[in-house]
């Protein structure tokens, strides 16, 4: 039954530009690339506890890699986004050195300090990232020769780059390093007595989280053809969390249903109602208040107690 | 390991912690032997679970040194010194509560395995793993609870899972710190049984109140008041001393 809804469910994805106009479908891209910003931060957030509030500064810095070394130095795209996901993950690692000597809040705002001045140095050094008015004029890849200029094809990337994300990050999750990840962020003084090591633990997941960051900002940088600092703010990485806070944090669809939820307010509803922020902190406040575990708990739970009344 | 065996499993010397001007820890010194019953005794706030936290590393001593079969882990960190050989469980139950008891004993086999780091192979395709947390979940009884999760089972059913978690390890030195603690007399006699059969490779060092139980398990006892060792010996002569009587049979 499962899984037939979620073959059902993936068939509807493939397929969506064949019912789908052109709005919606690049609707769906955009979700997928915030599904998979929001996933990673899963990792660090759901099963590590590890609330960051800094990791657009992986995206941030990824797409940024990729649109300089294509538009100023005359990168390929194929080496640029090398260069750009290497260059992200190593900065994880060092950012996951800095960040990790704290935990709890302290960890939180270690993360926010660092992603500020990535922030800051976006906008103010203007010569290299031309500050507030960001880097226009970018192109698409064309993986194998086809283009992916036209919203169905992005999209099929996006979704191909996105189920490949979603698999690789449960398969993380589900194995026995997951185990330990869970563990440490349980019992960290119980792991460490049996042997686990949760520093390195903590700091090998913030590392995998910054890798499937950069590789969501690749995908924003392509989407959009353009990348301006506020892909770095703190409301970048704000709009995160709260997806993954409101789809169910330490869940494996979770945050790609928080992440569809902000985007389609964002997208959907700012066409309707102007201040769309605050109807999304109205719809936040409805999901804190009848499921504070979020979305797809919540309603895994409703359905459970709807299935079999013992 | 060597070819010399080393005399003591985990030899203390000197060891002192302060808090500020509150001395924890005075120049407590031990040494215990491969395969020993060690009980420690002492009154509350005698300093014994600091004792205990600083063999295992959660706290740093302020001077003295810790050694495992001769070796000096004072700098090392409590997973090192896990790979050592030392196990330990907790006072206060700290168990995995919305994990089933089979992946709490799990996580107890992966800590000392080079497995716990792979990121492939999803932790429920190790049929070996499983297997043995089941031989251990069946050997302290609970077998009939293992896909449960911890949180819905019975405080003495929890004591018995710490035990376990340690158990897994085969430590061959385990540190139990009050594993009969709130438990009713059937259960106490259960846990009792179960710490018998502990094989006789493993050295246990003990901290428990309950003089009944707990002297039957010990071939030898320390007698800690205020952080310093008070008493220390063969188990009838430490009863049997005076002091004993004084600071904590109260009699």
């Amino acid at each position: 039954m499962k899984w037939i809804a979620a073959a059902l469910f993936a068939a509807m994805l493939a397929l969506l530009p064949s019912f789908a106009g052109d709005f919606y479908i690049n609707l769906a891209s955009q979700i997928v690339i915030a599904a998979i910003f929001a996933l990673s931060l899963n990792l660090l957030v759901g099963f590590g506890g590890m609330t960051s509030l800094g990791h657009a500064s992986f995206l941030g810095v990824a797409a940024y890699i990729s649109a300089l070394l294509t538009s100023r130095y005359g990168f390929g795209h194929g080496p640029a986004a090398i260069v750009s996901i290497v260059g992200t993950t190593a900065m994880a690692a060092v950012f996951g050195i800095i960040a990790l000597r704290a935990s709890g809040l302290g960890f939180l705002m270690i993360t926010l300090a660092l992603s500020q001045v990535l922030w800051g140095l976006a906008y103010r050094m203007s010569n290299v990232t031309n500050g507030d008015n960001g880097i226009a004029g970018l192109t698409r890849p064309m993986p194998f020769g086809i283009s992916l200029d036209s919203a169905a094809s992005f999209y099929w990337f996006a979704l191909a780059v996105g189920s490949v994300a979603f698999l690789m990050m449960t398969t993380f999750v589900s194995s026995s390093f997951g185990s330990s990840l869970t563990g440490v962020r349980d019992q960290p003084r119980r792991m460490a007595a049996l042997g686990f090591n949760p520093w390195m633990i903590r700091w090998i997941t913030f590392i995998y989280a910054g890798f499937w960051g950069g590789v969501s900002g690749l995908l924003y940088v392509y989407y959009n053809k353009y990348i301006h600092p506020t892909s770095l703010s703190t409301t970048s990485s704000a709009e995160a969390l709260l997806g993954v806070i409101a789809g169910g944090s330490g869940t494996l669809t979770g945050p790609a249903v928080g992440a569809t939820l902000v985007l389609l307010l964002k997208n959907y509803a700012s066409a309707y109602v102007e201040r769309w922020n605050m109807l999304l902190g109205l719809v936040f406040l409805f999901i804190v208040l009848v499921m504070p575990t979020g979305i797809v708990p919540g309603l895994s739970k409703l359905l459970n107690r709807r299935g079999g009344p013992r | 390991m060597t070819s010399a065996e080393p005399t003591y499993a985990l030899e203390i010397s000197n060891l002192k912690k302060t808090f500020g001007g509150l001395v924890v820890t005075q120049d407590v010194s031990l040494a215990i032997r491969p395969g020993e019953r060690r009980l420690i005794i002492g009154p509350n706030g005698a300093g014994k679970t600091t004792l205990f936290n600083q063999i295992t590393g959660d706290m740093r001593p302020t001077s003295g040194q810790v050694r495992l079969f001769g070796v000096n882990v004072t700098q090392l960190a409590p997973y090192q010194r896990a790979h050592l050989g030392l196990s330990r469980t907790y006072q206060i139950i700290t168990l995995f509560d919305r994990d089933t008891l089979e992946h709490n004993v799990t996580l107890g086999l992966l800590g000392l395995r080079s497995s716990r780091w792979q990121m492939w192979r999803p932790l429920s395709h190790y049929d070996d793993l499983s297997i043995e947390a089941r031989r251990i979940l069946d050997a302290i009884g609970l077998l009939h609870l293992a896909s449960h999760p911890v949180s819905d089972i019975a405080y003495g059913e929890k004591r018995r899972v710490e035990l376990a978690m340690a158990l897994a390890q085969k430590p061959r030195v385990l540190l139990l710190d009050e594993p009969l603690a709130g438990l009713s007399n059937a259960e106490r006699a259960t846990v009792k049984q179960l710490i018998t059969a502990i094989p006789r490779e493993t050295a246990v060092v003990m901290i428990e109140h309950d003089m009944d139980t707990a002297l039957d398990l010990a071939e030898t006892v320390t007698l800690l008041n205020y952080g310093r060792v008070i008493v220390d010996g063969e188990r009838d002569a430490v009863v049997a001393d005076p002091r004993t009587r004084e600071v904590y049979l109260g009699v």
